[in-house]
């Protein structure tokens, strides 16, 4: 014990109120809010992942079902003359299935009841078996055993969402629908296999017959637009900012430009791709083309930015042992500073494109929300990307697009996280520390 | 030739004149006694080549892509008949823009005449000639320049000094991209604005209390004259965005104090990568994760207590953007409480301070600037969101601080204002113009200020 400490140990017997007495009297309640204040604190880490536990597993939940569709085995008898003698390709593919379907129902003769049973087909059967038949055209006065696409709600029963317990009038399918259903089971008949058409079909309004494969297609396009011009652009951008630029007002003034883009609304570019490309210089809309250089307008500044720090990051050293043996400016930039800062800018450069990639809403402007077909073939065709395909799939009302829509998420959210774990993979292969 | 293709020999041009400029430097290296004796690398006699092959023929092929299409629609408007010539310019856009989509085989708005089919033709036979004139001239132009920069290679030619030159100021080009960007936003938004303006005075739009575009376009047709008063749908914005602070300022502030004051390094590499994920998730995904999971939610919960909550309350969009947001507002605070000095730390410490005191009292003071830039830049983020909006809030402009009624937003009503089919001139499609002329200055205001505050900040420090 030391002087003082003994002093007010003195004081304090003599009934004198004591700071060390204030201090520890007031210190069980600062230790619980100093514990409270730490508690929250992690609360709110938790909240953060209780929330994406939350969204990826409510996402995959109602997503997984859609990899597997629902098919039914229909025996089609082929006789000789049902087929278009010219054109095999432009027969009654449709009336064959038909007479198909009525072979296997016989006592079915009503015509509303007829209707009702066709419709658990889909009408992309007739396309399956005019496949069929122009892979095999032998097959002509046999009888083919084919599996194919049932109906999205015959679909939604045999997944569970549509209940066979509800009232008739609470459910999409009929009591005799869910018999004719009953009977292809017993026949072992239905089954559900992996979905192909998800992923190699363009979008449809039939949901059994929708796919992904147009959007991603329509994606990569507009990405590669956006790469080819966004990478070099940024790139000879951040160089000149950050090796060249004198410091004045004008470079000022672009270093404000770029800060400030970055933060911009990601919708305003849409409006400018629309008055700009779109109306004055009249570019194709709906086109990966236009996407593609909005999206690269919008990306540029975050490549700009992460370039910059790259650079800024290769000490002075290298650049005054190039200029030292008498290198141009350029010379060392190009030869010298480049390779070093590469693998930060590539870094920034993905993780922009990753960015690019979930992007809808400018591209909802220059008119990629059309509901497109077919798979697009190039720059110029018009073709949708897969967030515009997510939102629209999330518009549709059938049931059956719900799961679609879940699914297209986890392939696009599959993307995004392989990108980003590239670019993770890149920076920690590559850092260096001077 | 197809743009594509013409590039494509553009490239292979290029590549001949590199290799050209090259071998002309290297035989005079020869004839002169050693590379040694030339001003530059053959290295770079061939890239000026090259240069000279490629950028001017690609300055004329852009101009050519800049004005293709209204040089071809001019020309093809002038050989129409006089009487279709005649029609106001509205229906006369219409016909042009049908026998454009039947010239690039795509579905026609109207029934096809013999006249329009004719034009088509003649579109296409403008279009063909137009693309062959400009192939000539690009390739007339590359193999030129290549000619040229071959004549004028001699030992004393300057080749690096001139490659450099042109290479600085493409460098200046791609620097200045920013700049134009911003100012074609500026003009783009500001001259459809403009246009809106001169049919709806300013004051109407900017304190109309009623909000209802949908305008008559027929002058028989029934339905609604249009209302452009832009007050609820700005109420709207604010209410949202307002929720989704409630929710992200909070927890985005206090996640990052935890993990910048107190998480260990394991916990650390846990939940730094779990907010990156929460970040890198796109809108459209937390926007259809809004309208189908957290609003029935919030719709089923509020029904149990009795309370009548819309399917598209403002609760549901402003929370899931609010989830959207707590990244952001994390990851700058955590810049920003980071770049506070240590020895502030130290000294709260000295005097007895508990951490959450020093927080409080030091440590957030302190930052205070640096963080306030944080949430207004995340602020000027809520209010620019689209997609969360447009898939979970309402379409219909209720002027209410209900958050369980449905409000629209400035993002949602410039999406449907513009999707879909559009006409250039009616109020309906340029109020969207207007709406984003509001939503580019109100950000631009908020980011300007936020910059420069956490600018300032972070030079006091430094």
């Amino acid at each position: 014990m030391n002087k003082s400490t003994r002093k007010s140990a003195a004081r304090s017997s003599s009934g004198r109120v004591k700071t060390i007495d204030i201090v520890n009297k007031g210190l069980k309640r600062r230790y619980g809010k100093e514990k409270r204040f730490r508690f929250y604190g992690l609360l709110s880490i938790i909240a953060s992942a209780a929330f994406l536990a939350f969204l990826l597993t409510s996402i995959v939940s109602k997503g997984y079902s859609a990899f597997l569709q629902t098919y039914i085995k229909l025996d089609v008898p082929l006789e000789a003359g049902m087929l278009d003698k010219q054109n095999p390709g432009r027969s009654d593919f449709q009336g064959i299935i038909k007479e198909a379907i009525k072979d296997y129902y016989p006592g079915v003769t009503e015509r509303q009841d007829k209707r009702e049973l066709y419709s658990l087909f889909s009408s992309g059967a007739a396309f399956q078996l005019r496949d069929e038949v122009l892979n095999n055209p032998s097959r002509e006065g046999s009888t083919i055993s084919l599996w194919v696409l049932a109906d999205d709600d015959v679909d939604m029963l045999m997944k569970g969402h549509i209940k066979r317990e509800v009232p008739e009038s609470q459910r999409r399918l009929s009591d005799k629908q869910l018999r004719w259903i009953e009977r292809l089971e017993k026949d072992n008949r239905i089954e559900k296999r992996f979905n192909t058409t998800f992923f190699s079909a363009g979008d449809s309004r039939e949901p059994e017959l929708a796919g992904i494969w147009g959007a991603v297609k329509g994606s990569f396009y507009t990405m590669l637009v956006t790469l080819m011009l966004s990478f070099p652009i940024g790139i000879a951008a951040a160089v000149y900012l950050e090796e060249f630029a004198p410091k004045n007002l004008a470079t000022d003034f672009i270093e404000v430009n770029i800060n400030n883009l970055a933060a911009v609304p990601s919708i305003v570019f849409g409006l400018l791709g629309l008055a700009v490309f779109l109306n004055f210089f009249g570019m194709p809309r709906s086109t990966p083309l236009v996407g593609g250089i909005v999206l690269m307008l919008m990306t540029l500044p975050t490549i700009i930015i992460a370039s910059r720090a790259a650079l800024k990051a290769v000490p002075p050293s290298i650049r005054e042992a190039a200029l030292g043996v008498g290198s141009s400016k350029l010379q060392v930039v190009a030869s010298h500073v480049l390779p070093l800062a590469l693998p930060g800018m590539l870094t920034g450069t993905i993780i922009g494109m990753a960015q690019a990639l979930g992007e809808t809403a400018p591209l909802l402007m220059i008119g990629m929300v059309a509901f497109i077909v077919d798979i697009p073939g190039g720059f110029t065709d018009p073709s949708a990307v897969m967030p515009v395909q997510i939102y629209l799939w999330a518009d549709s009302p059938e049931r059956a697009f719900v799961e679609r829509t879940s699914a297209a998420i986890m392939v696009l959210l599959a993307f995004l996280i392989s990108m980003n774990a590239v670019a993770v993979v890149l920076r920690k292969r590559f850092e260096r520390r001077w | 030739m197809s743009p594509l293709l013409l590039l494509l020999s553009l490239l292979v041009l290029s590549v001949a004149g590199f290799l050209i400029g090259q071998r002309k430097a290297l035989n005079l290296a020869g004839s002169v006694g050693g590379t040694s004796r030339l001003h530059s690398l053959p290295v770079y006699y061939g890239a000026l080549t090259a240069l000279w092959c490629c950028l001017p023929a690609f300055f004329m092929f852009l101009i050519w892509l800049g004005f293709e299409q209204s040089i071809i629609t001019a020309l093809m408007v002038a050989d129409l008949p006089d009487e279709v010539r005649a029609l106001p310019p509205a229906r006369l856009n219409v016909l042009i823009n049908d026998i454009r989509s039947l010239a690039s085989g795509n579905i026609v708005s109207g029934e096809i005449t013999p006249l329009m089919r004719n034009a088509a033709a003649q579109y296409i036979s403008l279009k063909g000639i137009g693309q062959m004139i400009t192939s000539v001239i690009v390739l007339v132009a590359a193999v030129a320049g290549v000619l040229l920069v071959h004549r004028r290679i001699k030992p004393e030619l300057r080749a690096r000094n001139q490659v450099e030159n042109v290479v600085m100021g493409l460098l200046v080009v791609c620097s200045t991209i920013a700049i134009f960007t911003t100012i074609g936003i500026v003009l783009s938004i500001l001259y459809e604005a403009v246009r809106f303006f001169q049919q709806i005075p300013v004051t109407d739009f900017l304190f109309g209390l009623e909000w209802s575009p949908q305008m008559a376009i027929r002058e028989d047709q029934v339905g609604s004259s249009g209302a452009f008063g832009a007050v609820p749908v700005f109420a709207g914005t604010i209410l949202i965005s307002a929720i989704a602070m409630f929710v992200a300022a909070p927890i985005g502030l206090m996640s990052a104090i935890f993990l910048s004051e107190y998480a260990d390094r394991r916990l650390r590499a846990v939940a730094k990568p779990l907010l990156e994920i929460l970040a890198g998730i796109p809108t459209v995904v937390y926007g259809f994760f809004a309208a189908l999971v957290v609003a029935p939610m919030i719709r089923n919960s509020g029904a149990q207590l009795g309370i009548d909550v819309s399917s598209e309350s403002a609760l549901a969009a402003g929370l899931v953007m609010g989830v959207m947001i707590i990244p952001f507002v994390s990851s700058l605070s955590d810049d920003v409480i980071n770049a506070v000095p240590q020895t502030l730390r130290d000294g709260a410490y000295s005097v007895g301070a508990t951490r959450s005191e020093t927080i409080m009292h030091v440590l957030i003071p302190a930052a205070l600037p640096g963080i306030v830039g944080g949430l207004l830049l995340a602020v000027s983020r809520a209010i620019g969101e689209t997609m969360i909006v447009v898939m979970a809030a309402g379409l219909s402009a209720n002027l209410t601080a209900n958050p369980l009624q449905a409000v629209t937003t400035v993002t949602v009503q410039i999406v449907t204002l513009l999707v879909g089919d559009q006409e250039f001139d009616s109020p309906k499609t340029l109020a969207a113009f207007a709406l984003g002329l509001v939503l580019f200055f109100g950000t631009l205001f908020l980011n300007v200020i936020a910059l420069t505050v956490v600018r300032k900040y972070r030079e006091r420090y430094e």
